[in-house]
């Protein structure tokens, strides 16, 4: 049997079994038909009153249409979240859930017919709405957007409550209880809401090819979402997961096993661990390297386009003649410089120290954004380092020469420990969507993070000192020697 | 329908299961198991609450993984080959489970069509099970409106629709009233006569040992005894205690009865013996007494429990089979 076609025998029954219960279907029903004459009768009097005030008001009456007309379609999608929540533990809790998971159906049918049948409804509904809002636009106010904006969205209703069900799928196949299921829903609703609120400020502000970037980024979360929920559903953490109770001790046991143990015996909880510094420099370290060396990969090239990216700023937004005169560079430049907020103090401390937070905050920023974060904050530095050498490229500067004296001589050391910190943090946010080999999400993420914590202890933070060190103290003797007025 | 085998790799048993061992962190839920179960033989599991026999029957019904052993469902591994074995088995569960939204028709139609059965073959095993549970008449009821009895028994329609060649009953008569759990009786022992492999859960001791060829108490994890119930009785209460009433007084009978048995208690017209070879010695002692002119009423095993097993080997300090 083709695997989508078995996935819509539970749509179906699913869809189904939403639409008899009355609790799912009346406020569907109001949110589709009642909501958007509401809308429709709240924008006309919005406009009325703003174009009482003067034609400079007109925009906002404008604007206004176009906002209501994604609000009305956002609406009715928001019980997906509902239904998606007590998709697989509201079956846990009814005893319903034994009988389907005996059947032979694979993991990952039953995930996508799952998910299918809580998406099904709301947004038809959601949909529904939206023509009723249009066709109340059309004849109350003779509006009717841009071809282009409905497309918008209809995608952009798509993709948020794709990214509702699919996270809130994970959610309920990864919870013991409704209750619990809709206490972490939260984690859905509060991101969903700062969407919500961006996506209007954007309709407002009336740029509406950023609602293309912003479809895209849903695009992207949905694929994450769903990989993410196909990878870690198994229908053996559904049944034996009895408890959500939090046990420290074996957390704390496990996180120390993993630390403490080689990298190939990291999983072989009967294998004593013991924190062997030689051991851990000799073989962990390379071992854990070379392990990852496909994020080390991709963080590289994430740099270089970084610094592409920042080179191709330059050209954009090129700095007057006379700007930078590195000729004349004095020899007291780097005594004394004058503190600006957000950059750290010129001494060895004030370096190691802001250095060690951003790659500290990386490692925190993965775990809530799937390792994005965690490469964006490495990226702008970069850029702006792209952005200098072209610039001096520009100005008669040599770009390497540049790159050379202000960055290479502790960059050299202090790069590669922000390349591989990153690459750690990023495996972090990767292990949500695809837990290491034999372990659960939970067993995966205190891997990653053991993982993760020695490579900062044991390398990254000697590296990021003696990078210090250098930044302070050889550094501007380089820039100095090249660039000194003498 | 019944499904063709795709390996018939398996020499003894339809179900074999060599070490299976489940861990939940540090609680070991199933501690070893090894079973072997025979096409046509309808095995009992029994065992206190939490002994591990929901466990051991979802790891051979291929929905959990075993920690460490394995097992095999008609030669396929449940773990490598999961959907195929899931094909072959039909699981009553604990619970019912159903949808309670649904009609029972309805219902019984959603898991044809997972079961992957036609539609015509779906619409003929259901109603002809349907009608056997007698529940043809309440097919177009929602399964929420039923009473306890008819879920169970619809459940059990569900674990039966495609004609599984092995069949894991969890409980399968209780909530049921005394006709329909005779229906349920009856149902199993036609499965048996069709050579179909039923593993049975339950707590109702007088319905395994009407029903299951052999019995297996789990405990803590582990089979702690496995063995027909004539067996396991022998090897716990020792062997089967024969009773003798005579139309008159025993008066110099004792010392003939003795010669060939030694009598453990005695009333004015009975006495009682035990022997492991009932067939050979009671047509002697019935021979002795009938040539001697004592007319004999009864010659009778004294029943003896599965109860009384059971509870001796549950609250045993540990053993094994």
């Amino acid at each position: 049997m083709p695997a989508l076609s078995t996935a819509l025998i539970i749509t179906r029954r699913e869809v189904r079994d939403s639409l008899r219960d009355w609790r799912i279907v009346a406020p569907i029903a109001i949110l589709t038909l009642v909501f958007p004459f509401l809308m429709d009768f709240t924008a006309n009097l919005a406009r009325e009153f703003v174009l009482r005030y003067g034609g400079a008001n007109a925009i906002i009456a404008e604007r206004l249409n176009p906002f209501l007309f994604m609000i009305v379609g956002f609406f009715p999608i928001t019980f997906s979240l509902v239904i998606a929540l007590e998709t697989f533990v509201g079956e846990k809790e009814r005893n319903s859930l034994e009988p389907l998971l005996a059947t032979p159906i694979s993991d990952t049918q039953l995930y996508l017919g799952k998910m299918l049948g809580a998406l099904a409804l709301p947004l038809a509904g959601s949909w529904v709405s939206i023509c009723i809002y249009l066709a109340g636009a059309y004849f109350s106010q003779n509006w009717l957007p841009d071809p282009l904006l409905m497309v918008q969205v209809v995608l952009l209703t798509a993709g948020q409550a794709l990214v509702m069900v699919s996270g809130a799928v994970v959610v309920s196949s990864q919870t013991t209880s409704v209750r619990a299921a809709n206490l972490l829903a939260s984690f859905i609703i509060i991101p969903m809401a700062l969407l919500v609120q961006a996506e209007s400020l954007v309709l407002f502000w009336g740029q509406y090819e950023v609602i293309w970037w912003v479809i895209a980024g849903l695009g992207v979360a949905d694929l994450i979402l769903i990989r993410m929920g196909v990878r870690i559903f198994n229908r053996e953490e559904i049944l034996s997961r009895e408890l959500d109770q939090i046990n420290l001790r074996r957390i704390a046991r496990s996180f120390a096993g993993y630390f403490a143990r080689p990298p190939e015996q990291a999983l072989k909880r009967d294998s004593a661990g013991r924190l062997d510094l030689v051991r851990m420099y000799r073989h962990d370290i390379p071992t854990l390297i070379a392990a990852h060396w496909l994020p080390i990969l991709v963080v590289c090239l994430t740099l270089a386009a970084a610094v592409g990216a920042g080179a191709i700023y330059a050209a954009d937004y090129p700095l007057p003649a006379g700007t930078l005169q590195l000729e004349s560079l004095p020899r007291d430049a780097f005594e004394d410089l004058p503190q600006v907020g957000f950059l750290p103090r010129f001494t060895v401390s004030g370096v190691f120290f802001n250095n060690l937070r951003s790659l500290a905050l990386a490692g925190i920023l993965a775990l809530f954004s799937f390792g994005v974060l965690a490469v964006v904050l490495l990226m702008a530095p970069l850029a702006i380092v792209g952005f200098f050498a072209a610039q001096l490229g520009a100005l008669g500067y040599s770009p390497l020469v540049f790159v050379g004296t202000f960055i290479l001589p502790h960059g050299i050391v202090e790069l590669p420990a922000a390349i591989i910190a990153t690459a750690f943090a990023l495996r972090i946010g990767a292990a949500l969507v695809s837990p290491p080999a034999g372990l659960d999400v939970g067993q995966g993420l205190l891997l990653v993070v053991a993982d993760f914590l020695k490579i900062f202890l044991l390398l990254v933070i000697p590296l990021l000192l003696i990078a210090a060190l250098i930044e302070v103290h050889i550094t501007p003797q380089v820039v100095l020697a090249v660039y000194g007025a003498g | 329908m019944r499904h063709s085998r795709p390996f018939t790799g398996f020499s003894t048993g339809v179900i074999e299961a060599i070490g299976l061992t489940k861990h939940y962190n540090d609680f070991v839920a199933v501690d070893g198991v090894d079973l072997t179960v025979r096409e046509g033989e309808v095995l009992s599991l029994l065992g206190p609450n939490g002994a591990g026999k929901t466990t051991t029957v979802r790891m051979l019904a291929s929905i959990l993984k075993p920690t460490a052993g394995r097992a095999s469902v008609a030669g396929l591994d449940t773990v490598r080959h999961a959907r195929e074995v899931r094909r072959l088995i039909g699981l009553l569960t604990e619970f019912p489970g159903l949808y309670l939204r649904m009609r029972g028709w309805e219902y019984l139609d959603f898991f044809g069509q997972l079961q992957g059965l036609a539609p015509a073959l779906r619409a003929e095993r259901s109603e002809q099970l349907l009608r056997r549970f007698e529940l043809w008449e309440a097919r177009q009821q929602r399964t929420g409106e039923y009473s306890k009895g008819m879920r169970q028994k619809l459940a059990l329609v569900r674990a039966m629709l495609h004609d599984p060649q092995v069949l894991f009953l969890d409980e399968p008569t209780s909530a049921m009233d005394p006709h329909s759990a005779r229906l349920v009786r009856e149902a199993i022992a036609d499965l048996r006569r069709d050579r179909r492999t039923v593993v049975l859960c339950t707590h109702n001791l007088l319905e395994a040992e009407a029903l299951a060829d052999r019995i297996a108490i789990i405990r803590r994890g582990r089979i702690v005894a496995l063995g027909t119930a004539a067996e396991l009785k022998q090897r716990l209460l020792g062997d089967p205690v024969i009773e003798l009433r005579l139309g008159r007084t025993l008066d110099g009978l004792l010392p003939e009865v003795e010669s060939i048995v030694p009598v453990r208690e005695q009333g004015p017209d009975w006495l009682r013996y035990s022997t492991s070879q009932p067939e050979v010695v009671n047509p002697r002692v019935v021979e002795r007494l009938a040539r001697l002119g004592a007319p004999i009423i009864t010659l009778s095993e004294v029943p003896r429990s599965l109860e009384e097993v059971y509870l001796r080997i549950v609250s045993e300090p540990d053993a094994r089979p």
